[in-house]
């Protein structure tokens, strides 16, 4: 993309500057400092472009910087009690003036040529479109080489568990509300490497094949941010904005995004995990996906109380958790320990309605939980926190 | 430079001087209500900070230690509002007042009533918008204050907002009718009111910032008007301007926002330049270098601002040609800034430099907030801003040249003027202190903010990955420890309103030039009633 030049010049003055500085490979490495390389061309040509103007904004500053420091240790009064009489001088006047602009064009070229790869999407062989919620994404699979109609649908959440992170020091919060107060004092659990980041279904895309993404949001405006593919497109409720990757084929691994536009209370709860297979394993994977999807909804049964409770707790804990909390106190959403909507027998179709349907600020859920999960969400929510009501609520009644 | 100087308080016998709570609660005099902008910006930025030092406790450690990410929300909201409304423009504001009449030789402002309105309009849209968060913290049911970020994006504000939004809506029509009127009033008393021979090529630095910083003011705070405006008719009237759904558009929102924001910055940075060409000369016992090309950067600079705004919004889906345009203009922004402070650097060059309190913080200045210059640069390049955007990187950026920048000029020209403010020099020690503990931490503070936004910690976020746990460590110490340096600050600030310490002359430092040096130190109430006449 770049003259031989340009890259060999990036390249040396890349090499001086990480030479004491760790650049980790791994998302997860603690206290790296510096911008990411990371797996894509792209993102290789970002990256040289940061380090390129790092170079020149820390010359320019150390220039700067030294003469200040000289000008104040030798031009200091007890050495020069009486101070030069000049204030003007055409020829410095234009000189710094025209010397940046100059070195401004020098940086302009190269953002431009990388600006206009960047924003070429076409001849994507994969079109995932990806959508923002309050506080998840989904993932659509539209098109990928010649079928145009994939099918696949998921939602991805935030794997790590509310015992990890909600961690009040004080009773109470020092602002009570939405915390889990009851914790105080608990053991701290241990956090695992990938915390805050790992979901419960990544993003699968293939590697040495170009993927489009189609980004757009439900409700308010969320970012896509994939540092390692050099992304973050906005995600804006009513738009579909552009961006797409080509992972080279021998950087197939994992690799994490966050949310990058304020959305609300748990912005910085909706990770973004890829997992970037070979093109084998992709195609395989796409096929087993396919078939899941054609074979409709598991409306099987549950045989007992407690496998019921099992799949409702973990559907509760990555679908329900953030707004209602780990022990059903509430918080933006309703709580549900102990209440009515919870115990009285005669609501359990209203539970349904409300999942299904959604009721003011609290979303549909008909998309992201299947008729077995809402029935077992029900289910724990009407016997955990203490309601222990004893209703099983099946499948089946979800599907009418 | 002459002046008819030495009005004493026995002079002014057609005057009343005023008393008691009267005194500040009806005053049209330039310098009472001067002082109340500055104690009235020195409380927000106390406020702010306290929100700020909520925001570093919470991120001290990973994990959802000491507050609700919903409060942690709000407390990056209400903080970002109040600093850049409360503390910085009111400050601005108040120095202007100080200073702009005894700069030009006028006897006040030229619309002394108004200028009380514009004064005592900001402590009740402040009022209103911190008592949103005191329902929030202590209000049965903790109503959410506004949640949304400083810049309030829609349809986070809109459809999504909390009852609040209507508060802040209110509060921030207050402070754009408080800040217009103040503008015009600089303007009418800058063209209008200069003493005899006080040619506009004349007027120190600070005066014409100050002139070029008002019409920048009267220019944009009708456009964030505008945008309340329209969020409060999506809210209750059925208007659909940021909604997509009724054929509106979010990213529109964002447009006039930032068509406001951006000259924003440079109305809180302007009069720092100001300040700074003020003080740097005099210690340096030199002319100001290139005063012509200051004030023609500056006008670049004001100019420009118009038409840099989108790259804020680099990431919401522009065209091509849209992104190269901004990418282009926010480059060359950076020109005329570039010769404002190698006209610093010529400035102190071959002078006969002696470092006090004012001098110490403008150097400061000049370094850290070029430190913050160049970061934008680095932001300026569109490709490598999608990595950077919305990220820690951006935090770093913006406290360089707003609390190393702004704050410290502010800082300088407290230093710098309080002998002529309150008749008395402020404590050395107390200064020095003040200075060297706040100069090491607002480094630790915002200096690895540079490394967790590089390493991909996004904005706004209460709780993080584990990668990025040492740096808020050590950031958060940071923190803290600017937070309490400031309280050294009240109490150099209270010293001097006591009258307590060395008594200040006229013209305290001897390299200083100007007519404010030539009235006595304290200013009397009523100064240049017969104009002095400048050769």
């Amino acid at each position: 993309m770049q003259s031989t030049l340009f890259r060999r010049v990036t390249a040396a003055l890349t090499l001086l500057l990480v030479s004491g500085v760790s650049v980790a490979s791994d998302w997860t490495e603690r206290s790296n400092v510096n911008l990411r390389p990371g797996v894509t061309n792209i993102s290789q040509d970002v990256f040289d472009l940061h380090m390129v103007i790092l170079w020149i904004v820390s010359l320019i500053g150390l220039l700067v910087f030294g003469l200040i420091m000289y000008s104040a240790v030798a031009h200091r009064r007890s050495k020069r009690p009486q101070a030069a009489d000049f204030h003007e001088n055409v020829f410095l006047e234009v000189f710094w003036t025209v010397v940046p602009f100059i070195i401004l064009i020098g940086m302009a070229v190269p953002a431009t040529r990388v600006l206009i790869a960047m924003d070429d999407s076409s001849d994507a062989e994969l079109t995932v479109k990806v959508t923002g919620y309050r506080w998840n994404w989904s993932y659509e699979y539209l098109a990928y080489q010649d079928d145009n109609d994939v099918g696949i649908f998921y939602f991805s959440n935030l794997k790590t568990p509310a015992e990890q992170y909600n961690r009040p020091i004080l009773k109470d919060g020092l602002f009570p509300y939405g915390t889990a107060a009851d914790r105080v004092g608990a053991e701290p659990t241990e956090k695992d490497s990938t915390y805050m980041l790992a979901v419960d279904k990544p993003l699968v895309i293939p590697a040495g094949v170009k993927v489009r993404f189609l980004v757009t949001a439900d409700d308010v405006i969320h970012s896509f941010y994939m540092p390692d593919f050099a992304i973050k497109k906005d995600a804006i409720p009513g738009f579909v904005n552009e961006a797409w990757t080509l992972v080279p084929e021998d950087a197939t691994g994992t690799y994490y995004g966050q949310c990058a536009e304020l959305c609300g209370k748990n912005h910085a709860f909706m990770p973004i995990e890829v997992r970037v297979l070979a093109k084998n394993e992709f195609d395989s994977w796409i096929a087993e996906e396919k078939e899941k999807a054609a074979s409709g909804p598991d409306l099987t049964p549950f045989s007992s109380l407690e496998s019921a409770m099992e799949l409702g707790q973990q559907k509760y804990a990555a679908a329900c958790v953030l707004c209602h909390g780990a022990e059903g106190q509430g918080g933006i959403g309703l709580p549900f320990a102990g209440t009515e909507l919870m115990t009285d027998p005669s609501r359990v179709q209203e539970n349904i309605d409300v999942l299904i349907k959604g009721r003011n600020a609290m979303p549909s859920f008909a998309a992201q939980l299947t008729p077995r999960e809402i029935a077992a969400v029900i289910t724990y929510q009407r016997n955990a926190f203490g309601n222990n009501t004893g209703d099983l609520v099946q499948p089946a009644d979800v599907a009418k | 430079m002459t002046a008819v100087a030495a009005h004493t308080d026995h002079h002014d016998d057609h005057h009343h001087a005023p008393h008691g709570l009267k005194r500040w609660l009806f005053s049209t005099n330039h310098k009472d209500i001067g002082t109340l902008y500055l104690w009235f910006s020195f409380a927000m930025f106390m406020v702010g900070g306290l929100m700020a030092l909520v925001i570093r406790a919470e991120l001290m450690y990973p994990g959802l230690q000491v507050v609700d990410p919903e409060f942690f929300n709000q407390m990056t909201t209400v903080h970002g509002l109040v600093m850049v409304f409360g503390a910085v423009m009111p400050a601005t504001v108040g120095l202007a007042n100080w200073m702009i009449p005894l700069m030009i030789g006028a006897p006040d402002m030229a619309l002394p009533r108004m200028n009380n309105w514009s004064f005592w309009i900001l402590p009740f849209a402040f009022t209103i918008l911190i008592s949103s968060v005191l329902m929030s913290a202590f209000g049965e049911g903790n109503p959410s204050a506004p949640n949304f970020g400083w810049t309030f994006y829609a349809p986070l504000s809109t459809k999504y907002g909390p009852a609040s939004t209507d508060l802040f809506i209110l509060s921030v029509h207050m402070m754009g009718i408080s800040s217009i009127m103040g503008a015009i009033n600089v303007i009418v008393t800058v063209l209008n009111m200069r003493a005899p021979g006080m040619t506009m090529m004349k007027m120190p630095l600070f005066v014409w910032t100050w002139l070029i910083t008002a019409f920048l003011l009267v220019a944009v705070m009708p456009v964030l008007a505008g945008a309340v405006t329209m969020m409060l008719t999506d809210r209750h009237f059925g208007t659909s301007f940021f909604n997509a759904a009724g054929g509106g558009d979010p990213v529109l929102f964002q447009h006039i926002f930032w068509f406001f924001g951006h000259p924003e910055v440079y109305i809180m940075i302007l009069p720092s330049f100001g300040i700074v060409s003020a003080i740097i000369p005099t210690f340096a016992r030199k002319h100001l270098f290139g005063y012509a090309s200051m004030v023609y950067a500056t006008a670049s600079i004001a100019l420009l601002s118009f038409v840099v705004w989108a790259h804020h919004m680099f990431t919401v889906g522009m065209p091509l040609a849209g992104t190269l345009f901004f990418m282009y203009m926010t480059m060359l922004i950076s020109v005329p800034t570039g010769v404002k402070v190698f006209n610093w650097v010529a400035t102190m060059w071959r002078g006969s430099l002696t470092f006090e309190l004012p001098m110490k913080w403008a150097l400061a200045f000049v370094v850290l907030f070029t430190c913050g210059g160049l970061s934008g640069l680095m932001l300026a390049m569109t490709p490598v801003d999608f990595q950077y955007h919305d990220t820690y990187f951006v935090v770093a950026h913006f406290h360089y040249v707003l609390v190393s920048g702004a704050i410290f000029s502010i800082f300088a020209a407290a230093y710098y003027w309080l002998p002529k403010w309150s008749g008395v020099m402020p404590n050395k020690f107390l200064g020095e202190l003040h200075f060297w503990n706040s100069l090491l931490s607002v480094n630790l503070l915002f200096f690895p903010m540079h490394f967790v936004g590089l390493a991909g910690m996004p904005r706004r976020y209460a709780d993080y990955a584990l990668q990025f746990a040492d740096y808020n460590y050590w950031v958060s110490i940071g923190a803290f420890w600017f937070g309490l340096s400031q309280l050294i600050f009240v109490l150099v600030c209270v010293l001097c309103a006591m009258k307590k310490g060395e008594k200040a002359p006229a013209a305290p430092w001897e390299g200083a030039e100007g007519l404010e040096w030539t009235v006595p130190s304290p200013a009397p109430f009523h100064t240049f009633d017969t104009p002095p006449v400048v050769k």
